[in-house]
């Protein structure tokens, strides 16, 4: 019975507490509050751009095929252009003439930006990017995926 | 079905006791179990295959999802047999680092099994509450390092993905010192309690030698009274610099395999203390490292370390390909389970779940 | 521990000469390995388990490979010792082909913790283990006819 007690004592400690003590309540009422991501949170990844204007046309990546290979769930498409266009320092380069990624096989690991030799690939941190579709909705394209980055 | 006055009865594959798709056909008599036969493989996905067909770096994420409470050990065990294969050495301050997150992943591990054992025994919701409310500020910690909670995919072969910033350091310092506080509480919660004692004392004994034979490792072995822990045995990493105590029970009983892993959980504050009071500067990943087109010479390695649950290990073999020619987990959840059977004959139903329950398993490491 | 061509001498003394063969590992990790004999496996097992000075009282991992060209299968044990504190010793046994009828000897009786792993190597890789207590298929349903983990499944060859 003494041990019921005092276990009894520590559930009515932390009940009140949870109304003063920061340290004992610590959830929050999503979606109307939300908590404050780190810096290095990752979620889905997208496509570097140089330039809010021309997205597409300023996509530093060359469509070397790199990431398509190793992403380990295989969700990267890729198509490489057959022509070649001049990047940002004006050499000619190929691009992605086709560049899909499937949200709904992506498990978020981050290795498509590490490896990416052109910092072209980096990991966004929108996670509320759910469809009532299943398939097709979430197979986000060259123009959905690139993002201008300052 | 019923065989005269034996009732065969099926347990799952729903979550029994929270732990995951799980069954058990289970024949009582009256309410007393006489045959215990587990099914598995409703997780199954065949990761060892998918590991096959893919680089040694790639299979790196999907060892998160093994057992997906300690990803951060599941990584080092990866890439502890990685870098036996290859003959990779990782520097000082990396090794530090893996020891920190190993630690607070066997605190999170420890921890939430407590919270479980107390819910399967119809402590519901409080205790899991207090304990996953502790363990969230271990997993905001591996979020603001890693990027993600539970789906770290941080260690590489040859040292870690980031370094420990200072800010971060001074968060873990002082998560360290809150935990045992917390723990305190904790154990006044239920360490008393008459019904838990009276659930898990003299339940679900496993014997010493069945223990050994049975390969049961982790705290299910030491609360069988063998002392035996890799981070000793095997003094891997730079474990041996750090001088814990090895806590194992006397009886094998539910109650021991509780009290083991709160003991455990109070060493790794020891530890971390230490680890965090004389982490070495210095790079975390080491230069000659490769990440993407590593190619083994042909061979294999065994890798193994203590992780939260037991002994996880992989078993690497290469053809001097770029993906490995086999790729098998030790999984310690699915060889824990190996005497499941001898645990429980001759107690109730309801002590079956409670003895599955302190066994600690997670199904996608017993499927994988 | 004792080095591994010493535990060959003394099994080869012990059971024949050829019941135990080295077998080097090239790769860094210089994890060599034992190729016993299949047909006395199971006493060398024991042997290995109830010698005072190797008391290999703890087999921990045991997983199967695939090798077409050379045309057999394997089973490898890490095997450990909690008593004595030393380890692996690694142990292997052929089959004699990879048909239907691929066979090896269960070390289940020897080691409690190889039966659940026995029944995996024969569910993935269709190696039946004589002498298992209870040798079912454990990730896959038991009318599933095909073993995954061979290197030719999902090429049409069966």
């Amino acid at each position: 019975m003494k041990g019921l007690l005092q276990g009894l004592r520590i559930t009515a400690r932390n009940l009140v507490g949870s109304f003063r003590d920061p340290e004992r309540l610590t959830t929050v009422a999503y979606p109307e509050q939300k908590l404050a991501l780190p810096p290095q949170f990752r979620s889905f990844p997208f496509l570097v751009a140089g330039s809010a204007e021309d997205p597409i046309g300023s996509l530093r990546c060359v469509a070397c095929l790199i990431c398509q290979k190793e992403c380990p769930p295989a969700c990267i498409h890729i198509e490489r252009s057959t022509d070649k266009k001049p990047d940002a320092a004006g050499k000619p380069q190929f691009y992605p003439a086709q560049f899909d990624i499937d949200f709904s096989v992506c498990m978020n690991c981050g290795i498509c930006a590490e490896v990416c030799p052109f910092d072209a690939i980096r990991m966004g941190q929108d996670y509320e990017i759910a469809t009532e579709e299943r398939a097709l909705a979430l197979t986000w394209n060259r123009a959905q995926l690139t993002r201008a980055v300052p | 079905m019923s065989f005269g006055d034996l009732l065969e009865v099926s347990v799952g594959p729903h979550h029994p006791s929270t732990h995951g798709v799980f069954r058990m056909r289970v024949t009582l008599d009256g309410e007393t179990v006489v045959r215990l036969k587990p099914v598995f493989g409703y997780l199954h996905r065949n990761h060892e295959k998918i590991a096959e067909s893919i680089s040694y770096l790639g299979s790196m994420p999907f060892t998160d999802r093994l057992d997906y409470m300690n990803a951060m050990s599941n990584n080092w065990a990866y890439a502890l047999a990685v870098e036996k294969l290859t003959g990779q050495s990782v520097p000082e301050r990396a090794e530090y680092v893996r020891i920190i997150l190993a630690e607070l992943t066997r605190l999170l591990n420890h921890v939430c099994l407590a919270g479980f054992l107390l819910q399967d025994m119809g402590a519901s919701g409080t205790p899991l509450m207090y304990a996953f409310r502790e363990r969230e500020k271990i997993l905001d910690l591996f979020e603001s390092l890693s990027g993600s909670r539970m789906m770290c995919n941080f260690q590489r072969f040859g040292g870690c993905r980031q370094d420990l910033s200072a800010d971060w350091l001074r968060e873990a310092g002082r998560l360290i010192d809150r935990f045992g506080p917390f723990l305190d509480e904790f154990e006044l919660l239920l360490a008393g309690n008459e019904i838990v004692l009276a659930r898990t004392q003299g339940v679900g004994v496993l014997p010493r030698a069945l223990a050994i034979s049975a390969g049961a490792t982790g705290p299910v072995l030491r609360a069988s009274g063998v002392a035996y822990d890799l981070r000793q045995a095997d003094g891997y990493g730079l474990y041996p610099r750090f001088p814990f105590r090895v806590p194992y029970g006397t009886h094998g009983d539910t109650y021991d395999r509780y009290r083991v892993r709160v003991l455990e959980m109070r060493e790794s504050l020891g530890i971390l203390r230490q680890a965090l009071a004389t982490l070495p500067e210095g790079p975390v990943l080491d230069p000659k490292a490769r990440l993407r087109g590593l190619r083994p010479k042909a061979g294999e390695a065994y890798g193994r370390i203590e992780g939260p649950k037991g002994e996880i290990g992989f078993y690497l073999v290469s053809d001097g390909g770029p993906n490995p020619y086999r790729y098998r987990v030790r999984p310690p959840s699915l060889i824990n389970l190996t005497a499941l059977e001898d645990m429980c004959l001759g107690h109730t139903l309801a002590d079956a779940v409670v003895i599955l329950g302190s066994i600690d398993i997670v199904l996608g490491e017993v499927d994988r | 521990m004792e080095p591994l061509e010493r535990i060959r001498d003394r099994i080869d003394a012990r059971f024949g000469s050829g019941a135990a063969t080295l077998v080097p590992n090239p790769s860094p990790s210089a994890q060599h390995s034992l190729l016993l004999r299949s047909d006395q496996a199971a006493a060398i097992a024991a042997f290995l388990r109830d010698d005072a000075e190797l008391c290999l009282d703890y087999c921990s991992n045991v997983s199967g490979l695939d090798w077409p060209a050379a045309g057999h299968l394997e089973v490898v044990y890490h095997l450990y010792s909690m008593t004595c504190r030393h380890g692996p010793v690694i142990i292997r046994v052929r089959t004699a082909d990879r048909g239907p009828g691929a066979a090896a000897p269960s070390l289940a009786l020897v080691w409690r913790s190889a039966e659940l792993q026995e029944r995996e190597v024969f569910d993935l890789f269709g190696i039946t283990f004589w002498g298992h207590p209870d040798l079912r298929r454990l990730l896959m349903w038991d009318d599933y006819a095909e073993y995954p983990l061979r290197k030719d499944f999902g090429k049409g060859a069966a």
